[in-house]
C-alpha cells in the first residue's frame, strides 16, 4: 500500500512541476511540440529513477557511517551528474536508436533540479531502497504527463488567434499557471480516501 | 570535530576522482567510432534542415550518403556547387542533374477584390482547413487561398504577403526546397525555372464563361498570347495558357495583350503595380459605364 500512497503522491499530489515547481525549465523550453516532450518526459524518468537509487546507496552507505549528511547536496549533484553522463556514453555505445531517442535530453536534466529534488526528498522522507526508487519514477511520470498536457495544449494554442503581447511564452507561463491551480485539487485528503 | 572536515573533504575528493577517472576510462572503452567524412558531406550541404532530399535534415541525409549510398543529387538549395563539394569527399563522379535551379511561383493573382466567394470563412488560418470546407472559400477551385500555410512552412521565409494581399515568391530567397509545393492543398503553387522571365498567373481549367464569372484576373482560354508571341512558347490546354520555359523567344507583347492580364513578370514588383493601375482605370471605366446607363 505505501508504494501505491507513494505513486499516487508524486504523480498528483506533489507533482514535480506543477505543485512543488521544480524543473520548470525544460517545462517551458521543451513543451513546444508533443513528440519532444515525451522523449524528454521518458529521459527524465529514467535519470530520476537511477539518481533516486544512486543517490540512496551514496546517502545510506557512504555519508551515514563517515557522519557526514550535511555533504549531501553536493555529493548529489556530482554523482548524478558523473552517472547520467556515464548512462550517455552507455546507451550511444549499445543503442544508438535509443540514444537518438533520449540523448540529446539526457545532457539537460543532469543538474534539473527536480533529479536532485526527488534525490533529497527522498532522503528527508527516509525512504527505503525500492521506495526511493518507485518515488523516483512516480516523480518522473509525474513530469511526463505535467509536460505532454502542457505540449498539447501549446500545440493546440498554435492555431489560435492570440493578442500580440501574449504569444510565445507569456502565453505559456498563464497555460502552466493554470494548470498549477487545477493541479491543486489533488490534495492530502484525494490520498486518503483513495487507501485510507 | 577536525576529523569530520577531513573525512568530508577526503570523502568528496575521493568520489570527485573516482567519478573522474572513472569517467574518462569510460570515454575511452566506449567511444564510437564516427566516419569522419560525414561531417565533412554535412558541411558541405547548405544546413538548411529543409527536407527536400526526403530525409531529416542535412545531418540525416549526410549520413545516408556515406553510409548507405543515397544520391548525392538530392539536395536542390545546395545546388551544384554542393554535389560537386560532396563528389570530391566521396571520391564520385558529379552527375549534376538538370542543373536549372528551380523556384516556387504561385500561379494566381485573385484577391479579395478581383475574385468572388462562397462564404466567409473565420477558421483556423491555415489553407489545409479552409479547403475542407467545399475546397475553400473562393468560387474559382483552383486558385490561391490565401491563408499561408506555404509562408509557415518555408524555411527561408521567401514566401511573402504583397500589399494587395496576394501570396508571391521572392525567387532570389527560394531554395527550390518544394515544401510549399506539398502542402498547397489547391496545387497553385508550381515550380518554374529560375530565369523564367513571365508566368501564368493562374490555375483555372474552367471554361472562360465561367472563369469571367468568378474572377477579373483569371486566364480565360483566348489564344490571344498563342498568337501575340508565337516565339513565347504559350500553349492553351484546358482552357488556361501553359508556359513553355524552354522556349527563349518574346513574351512582353502576348503579356501586354493578355486580356485577363494574367501573364506577369516572375519577379517584379514594381510591374506589378502597374496592372494594377490599369485594373483600376478598367474598374473605373465600367462603373462610368454603367452610371450613364443609369
Amino acid at each position: 500500500m505505501t508504494y501505491i500512497g507513494i505513486i499516487i503522491t508524486f504523480v498528483f499530489i506533489n507533482n514535480f512541476i506543477l505543485t512543488q515547481f521544480l524543473g520548470l525549465c525544460p517545462f517551458i523550453g521543451v513543451s513546444k511540440n508533443v513528440e519532444s516532450a515525451t522523449g524528454m518526459g521518458f529521459a527524465v524518468i529514467f535519470v530520476m529513477a537511477l539518481a533516486s537509487i544512486t543517490t540512496w546507496a551514496i546517502y545510506n552507505l557512504i555519508l551515514i557511517p563517515l557522519n557526514i549528511e550535511f555533504l549531501q547536496t553536493i555529493t548529489f549533484i556530482l554523482v548524478i551528474a558523473g552517472l547520467v553522463q556515464f548512462v550517455e556514453m552507455v546507451i550511444q555505445k549499445v543503442s544508438p536508436p535509443l540514444y537518438k531517442a533520449l540523448g540529446i535530453y539526457l545532457p539537460l536534466i543532469t543538474t534539473n533540479c527536480a533529479v536532485l529534488g526527488i534525490a533529497l526528498i527522498n532522503v528527508r522522507s527516509g525512504y527505503n531502497a525500492l521506495e526511493s526508487f518507485v518515488a523516483g519514477i512516480a516523480a518522473g511520470v509525474g513530469f511526463l504527463l505535467a509536460i505532454v498536457l502542457m505540449s498539447t495544449i501549446r500545440e493546440k494554442l498554435n492555431n489560435e488567434w492570440i493578442p500580440k503581447y501574449f504569444r510565445g511564452i507569456p502565453i505559456a507561463f498563464i497555460t502552466g499557471g493554470l494548470m498549477a491551480l487545477a493541479f491543486m485539487a489533488f490534495d492530502k485528503a484525494l490520498l486518503n480516501n483513495l487507501i485510507g | 570535530m577536525i576529523f569530520r572536515v577531513i573525512y568530508s573533504f577526503l570523502s568528496v575528493a575521493i568520489l570527485g576522482g573516482l567519478l573522474g577517472i572513472g569517467l574518462a576510462f569510460a570515454s575511452r572503452v566506449l567511444a564510437v567510432k564516427k566516419d569522419e567524412r560525414i561531417e565533412e558531406v554535412e558541411s558541405a550541404l547548405p544546413g538548411a534542415n529543409c527536407g527536400a532530399c526526403g530525409f531529416a535534415g542535412c545531418a540525416a541525409y549526410a549520413e545516408a550518403i556515406v553510409k548507405e549510398g543515397a544520391e548525392i543529387n538530392l539536395c536542390s538549395p545546395g545546388g551544384s556547387d554542393a554535389v560537386k563539394a560532396i563528389a570530391e569527399i566521396m571520391g564520385l563522379d558529379a552527375d549534376v542533374g538538370s542543373g536549372e535551379r528551380m523556384v516556387a511561383q504561385v500561379h494566381c493573382r485573385g484577391s479579395k477584390a478581383t475574385s468572388s466567394y462562397l462564404y466567409a470563412y473565420r477558421g483556423v488560418k491555415d489553407c489545409n482547413a479552409v479547403h475542407m470546407l467545399f475546397e475553400g472559400d473562393k468560387e474559382c477551385k483552383y486558385g490561391c487561398l490565401g491563408l499561408g500555410s506555404c509562408i509557415k512552412v518555408c524555411p527561408t521565409d521567401a514566401i511573402y504577403y504583397d500589399e494587395e494581399g496576394l501570396v508571391r515568391v521572392d525567387r532570389n530567397k527560394c531554395i527550390g526546397c518544394e515544401q510549399c509545393v506539398n502542402v498547397c492543398p489547391t496545387g497553385v503553387m508550381k515550380m518554374v525555372p529560375y530565369s523564367a522571365d513571365y508566368i501564368v498567373a493562374c490555375n483555372s481549367n474552367d471554361k472562360g464563361a465561367k472563369v469571367r464569372k468568378y474572377c477579373k484576373v483569371g486566364c480565360i482560354g483566348c489564344k490571344i498570347c498563342e498568337k501575340k508571341s508565337p516565339e513565347g512558347g504559350f500553349q492553351v490546354e484546358d482552357f488556361l495558357a501553359h508556359l513553355d520555359y524552354s522556349q527563349q523567344g518574346d513574351r512582353t507583347a502576348a503579356a501586354q495583350a493578355c486580356p485577363a492580364k494574367c501573364i506577369i513578370l516572375a519577379d517584379d514588383s514594381l510591374k506589378v503595380k502597374k496592372v494594377t493601375e490599369t485594373e483600376k482605370s478598367r474598374e473605373e471605366k465600367e462603373k462610368k459605364a454603367v452610371n450613364e446607363k443609369a
